[in-house]
């Protein structure tokens, strides 16, 4: 909401300076966004009269004015097309200073000029109007024009939390600075106008929750076509309202001021009585804005006799509103339910009035509204009332609330009195709500119990309805910044610490030493990623997607990783390594499943060029080295597996304790092409909870004895894989370490075949192994495999 | 033939300097002290003179004896040096070629800002909670105090999966979720992605927030501003940062206020981060509000608490001096590699 300091300070006027009262605004929890100066700096622009205009001698474009600025008449040269004789215009003085221009005494095609006549431009009040600024006929010659034009004064825009409704007018900004700073409040109070008309419109309320408050009357003779005083203007322009007819100006400023929103109606459009009802199904209603709306039964209307005329306290109908040449209208001020506000919410439809009704406004002050509007009214446009009818209900309860100060004290952790606190809400309430509250204490309390006070909320603070939202005007009231901050004093209990449990910073700072970059991608992904990267014809979508690129729940990374890669190879990077930690979704029997799963993408040379190294393109089994790092000391089988995203004869399944935690594997050639990329990246997803196992080490005796080596190469089919002969191994020297050191195909080795070499390691603990003890055990092991694969020993 | 013992070894201390190699050293040894070397042939000669001159020749000859191992031992061991020298100066290598290997990666500033909260707050006794992404309606809202008619629900503010179920908007729902699992005290924080229907140069629909809940039964107001200060300040490793409350609102705490804190960009002086105020905005936080407590079954008189969010992102973005929030989804590898 923006509001301009100096009306601000007709209402309530601190000795504050401009930043000092923003400051108390801001600190007191309305916070002030921003102050912007209605003007620029600039002095020495006057109030003039143009008295001559002649063509300038030797410029088509040029006038030659003789103007009265107060004081011998100056001869100034114009050029501005709306000049003539007698206009009223801002006159820039010799050594006056505009935003960019110095003005100077100087010769204009060769004729003197003393001076500058202005726009609205060039004082640097407004952006787009061209054009002198045409002032007023009775605007005092000779008089400053930051002095006429209230130029001195600056706009705070205040960003308001939903809980302070009652600051959404001029009234309640000031009664919280009166509230702050005990300056006294000046508030503008309405006279009750005299019927002098017995004019009125039978009011029926159907809806009775939905507005237990409807004020109406009607106004004849009014003349709508006369602008509003420029004070008023000036004030509404200055809270960002554009000033329109003075009927809808009123109405608007009364808002401004009060926070109560109102609306004319033309008499003469109405048919009939005024009926407040919620609308039918399908009903249609044409509003002021130009749209075309259907309703359902949520919405609250007024209606006639025909049907809607207005979305109550959201925007009037088009065809009853109030124009130039309206000359009796029906004017409402009436106090409708935030609930119902919000539940009516349309799209797409805000406006000025719903956004205070859905808030909350002041009931206590809607007569006093509609009697300002109209004492208002009356006096910018003439015209005569008729009273004003009334239909009230049951309005919203203001019941007394239990405020205990041992309360206050153990949730602020600072001390309180009675007395203190008693203070600080007569400062907050006017002195009739806090008498008003002081009654009510008073019927209640016993005498005995000087812990506990009653305090009464006035009726615009919708937000005070428990005991801590009184524990919080306190604690604002006696200022958040005289509230210390305390390092607190609590139980020592040490928090557990799991070692079988790798932490999830110690996953990513094992991947990350591996030289991948940890990426962050959006959980909702491409629906065409989820068919493409996991065979997911049915993702879970969204039912209101910001893109559609951006509509299904991802339920694994590598689209989003796929994705990265295409975008950094399209800017000139030629080796990639990322890696994601992700929630992935999927659907369950009662709504959804997240499992947190760690994705790698490795694309370009193995290593980073190097100079003792040629660059060798990242393969499959680097990426497998890399995985394998992580899962250590737990070792995972790897097994062969279809995936969708990646290619059948290069992928495995990554299994543990017979679960299968995670693939790895070569994008599949089709992806590559379709996403763009010109060569395959070796990709893995795992489970994180799987990487996250980490087997507590446990102390084993070292050998004293000498460990045995011998070597055996093996040819076998090409189908064999080498993880089962690894376990065949394995399982025929049980206290052996086997490794794999050599594959070979080639020369020597036919084709369809392989020779795989096997270092076996042999340590017995107990004593040193002869020779011919370990020549059993190899020959045992080399009959194994022949059994099991058909395999050859290699000499 | 040389009988004199003294210039035989002055003679072999000139030849050993002169040789320049370990074999012609041992040769030239040989003619000194092998078989039929100088020296050896003195020795020989020795039984052929009278007892007196025996003894006078006889040690004369023992000195040049040992003058000439000596001078072949340091000779031998100048020889040495000079050749492991040579090595030495042949083996050098240019040092300042790169060394070999894998790059290093790296963690994402976001990341490493969650992780480096972690760990502040772990000192204090806070303990880590996570909770589901998408959320249902009485996770993400009623138990958190907020109301149906709350325009927060409204689809232009969060993501709908379906009728019950909806994307987080916030790490709050988090803290229900403790709570209904475990008995008071409770000391967490939760941190985590959360979205809303927002995108422009400084919203993003997908963001990080952390989130804070100590409840116990004597937590109070200024604890929460000693901690939330305390963690600036540690956090920023700044000890004189300042941090102010102002009141504000949130359907889940009461009283609420907004985190400020000393522009760290301006020292307070303003500038264009601050919008020229000197405060940045970092969070907002309170104490817990009774209708949250109560929808978790616990005792709203007995026990208080403190709860306090802040923007993950924002954080970062404060820390490392990053001027686009969308910076931290693009996964631009230029971006990446400036957090290691």
């Amino acid at each position: 909401m923006k509001i301009s300091e100096n009306w601000l300070r007709t209402l309530v006027n601190p000795e504050l300076s401009r930043d000092e009262l923003a400051h108390l605004l801001t600190m007191a929890g309305i916070e002030v966004e921003s102050i912007e100066p209605v003007a620029p700096v600039f002095e020495k622009v006057v109030v003039a009269k143009v008295l001559e205009v002649e063509k300038h001698p030797d410029a088509d474009r040029l006038n030659v004015c003789r103007v009265d600025a107060g004081g011998e008449p100056l001869q100034i040269v114009c050029g501005a097309p709306n000049v003539y004789a007698g206009a009223v215009v801002p006159c820039a003085l010799e050594g006056a200073v505009l935003p960019g221009i110095t003005i100077r005494k100087a010769k204009v095609r060769g004729i003197e000029s003393f001076g500058m006549l202005c726009s609205a431009k060039e004082l640097g009040i407004e952006s787009d109007v061209d054009g002198l600024l045409l002032l007023a006929q009775d605007a005092p010659v000779g008089q400053s024009i930051r002095e006429y034009l209230d130029l001195d004064d600056n706009i705070f825009e205040l960003k308001l939390t939903p809980n302070r409704a009652d600051c959404l007018g001029a009234l309640g900004v000031a009664r919280e600075i009166s509230a702050m700073t005990g300056a006294a409040l000046n508030f503008p109070q309405a006279q009750e106008v005299e019927a002098r008309c017995g004019d009125s419109l039978p009011v029926a309320v159907d809806a009775k929750s939905a507005c237990p408050l409807y004020l109406g009357r009607v106004i004849r003779g009014v003349d709508a076509s006369k602008p509003s005083p420029e004070w008023m203007a000036r004030r509404l322009v200055r809270s960002g309202i554009r000033p329109k007819n003075v009927l809808v100006d009123v109405t608007n400023y009364v808002l401004l001021e009060y926070g109560q929103p109102l609306h004319a109606f033309d008499l003469a459009k109405l048919s009939g009585g005024i009926r407040v009802r919620f609308a039918n199904e399908s009903e249609k209603i044409g509003l002021l804005n130009g749209d075309e709306r259907e309703l359902g039964t949520k919405n609250l209307v007024i209606a006639d006799d025909k049907g809607p005329v207005a979305l109550a306290g959201i925007m009037g109908g088009s065809e009853s509103a109030v124009s130039s040449d309206t000359s009796d209208i029906f004017l409402e001020a009436a106090f409708f339910d935030p609930v119902t506000m919000a539940k009516g919410r349309m799209v797409n439809l805000s406006s000025d009035s719903s956004y205070r009704f859905e808030r909350g406004v002041d009931f206590g002050m809607t007569e006093q509204a509609m009697a300002r509007a109209t004492q208002l009214i009356l006096e910018c446009a003439g015209g005569i009332a008729g009273p004003v009818t009334n239909v009230a209900a049951q309005l919203p309860s203001r019941d007394p609330i239990k405020l205990r100060i041992s309360r206050i004290c153990k949730i602020l952790g600072i001390g309180f009195t009675k007395e203190k606190v008693l203070d600080i809400f007569q400062n907050l309430f006017s002195a009739e709500d806090f008498a008003k509250s002081e009654k009510e204490r008073h019927s209640r309390s016993t005498g005995e119990d000087n812990d506990v006070l009653w305090i009464t909320p006035p009726t615009y603070r919708f937000d005070l309805k428990i005991e801590e939202d009184l524990v919080e005007e306190v604690a604002r009231l006696y200022g958040y910044d005289n509230i210390p901050g305390v390092t607190p004093q609590a139980s020592m209990a040490m928090l557990p610490s799991y070692e079988s449990s790798r932490t999830l910073s110690a996953v990513r700072k094992l991947i990350a030493a591996r030289g991948y970059l940890e990426a962050i991608g959006y959980a909702f992904v491409d629906a065409s990623w989820e068919e493409d990267f996991c065979g997911n014809l049915d993702p879970i979508l969204l039912k209101n997607p910001i893109a559609s690129q951006m509509s299904a729940m991802r339920s694994s990374l590598i689209g989003g990783l796929v994705d990265a890669l295409a975008f950094n190879l399209n800017r000139k990077q030629s080796r990639v390594r990322l890696f994601e930690i992700g929630a992935c979704f999927s659907r369950a029997a009662q709504g959804y499943d997240q499992k947190e799963m760690l994705a790698g993408l490795c694309y370009g040379s193995a290593q980073p060029e190097q100079w003792a190294q040629d660059a060798r393109w990242v393969d499959f089994y680097d990426v497998k080295s890399d995985l394998e790092a992580l899962f250590f000391p737990v070792t995972p089988d790897f097994e062969v597996c279809s995936h969708p995203a990646l290619h059948p004869g290069r992928s495995a399944a990554v299994i543990l304790e017979g679960r299968r935690v995670g693939v790895i594997g070569e994008i599949h050639p089709k992806w590559a092409q379709k996403y763009d990329l010109p060569r395959a990246p070796v990709l893995f997803e795992v489970d994180l909870d799987a990487l996250q196992i980490r087997e507590i080490p446990a102390f084993s005796e070292i050998s004293k004895f000498p460990p045995v080596r011998r070597d055996i190469a093996v040819l076998v089919d090409e189908k064999i894989s080498a993880m089962d002969m690894l376990n065949a191994c394995k399982s025929v020297l049980d206290n052996a370490k086997v490794e794999l050191f050599d594959l070979y195909r080639g020369q020597g080795v036919e084709a369809g075949k392989k020779s795989l070499a096997f270092r076996v390691t042999i340590q017995d603990t107990q004593k040193t192994l002869l020779d011919a003890e370990v020549d059993v055990m190899i020959s045992q092991l080399i009959e194994a495999l022949e059994k099991r694969f058909d395999s050859k020993l290699r000499v | 033939m040389n009988d004199n013992p003294e210039s035989i070894l002055k003679q072999a201390e000139a030849e050993f300097a002169s040789i320049d190699d370990a074999a012609e050293l041992e040769q030239a040894k040989a003619r000194y002290l092998g078989k039929g070397g100088a020296i050896t042939e003195l020795l020989k000669g020795l039984g052929k003179l009278d007892p007196d001159a025996r003894k006078t020749q006889g040690a004369a000859i023992n000195r040049a004896k040992e003058g000439v191992e000596a001078a072949l031992t340091s000779r031998r061991e100048a020889l040495a040096a000079l050749k492991l020298e040579r090595q030495l100066a042949e083996e050098a290598l240019d040092v300042t070629l790169p060394g070999r290997g894998q790059d290093v990666g790296g963690i994402h500033p976001v990341t490493r800002t969650l992780e480096r909260i972690q760990e502040i707050f772990s000192s204090i006794g806070f303990s880590t909670a996570s909770g589901p992404e998408i959320e249902t309606d009485f996770f993400n809202f009623t138990a958190l105090n907020i109301p149906e008619d709350h325009p927060a629900r409204a689809m232009h503010d969060t993501f709908y999966v379906d009728d019950a179920h909806l994307l987080r908007t916030h790490t709050s729902p988090i803290q229900i979720h403790y709570m209904m699992s475990h008995q008071p005290p409770v000391k967490i924080i939760s941190p985590g992605r959360v979205y809303r229907v927002d995108s422009d140069a400084t919203h993003s629909p997908m963001f990080h927030q952390v989130e804070g809940l100590w409840i116990d039964e004597e937590v109070n107001f200024t604890h929460l501003k000693g901690v939330v200060a305390d963690f600036l300040q540690r956090f920023f490793e700044k000890d004189d940062l300042k941090v102010r409350f102002r009141p504000s609102f949130f359907p889940f705490t009461e009283p609420s206020a907004e985190i400020d804190m000393g522009c760290v960009f301006c020292e307070g002086e303003g500038c264009r981060v601050c919008s020229h105020t000197g405060w940045l905005e970092v969070g907002g936080c309170g104490m817990v509000h009774p209708n949250v407590l109560k929808h978790v079954g616990w005792d709203s008189e007995k026990y208080l608490g403190f709860a306090f969010g802040m923007g993950l992102d924002r954080l970062a973005m404060l820390r490392y001096g990053v001027n686009d929030l969308r910076l931290f989804f693009a996964n631009d590898l230029r971006f990446l590699n400036q957090f290691k």
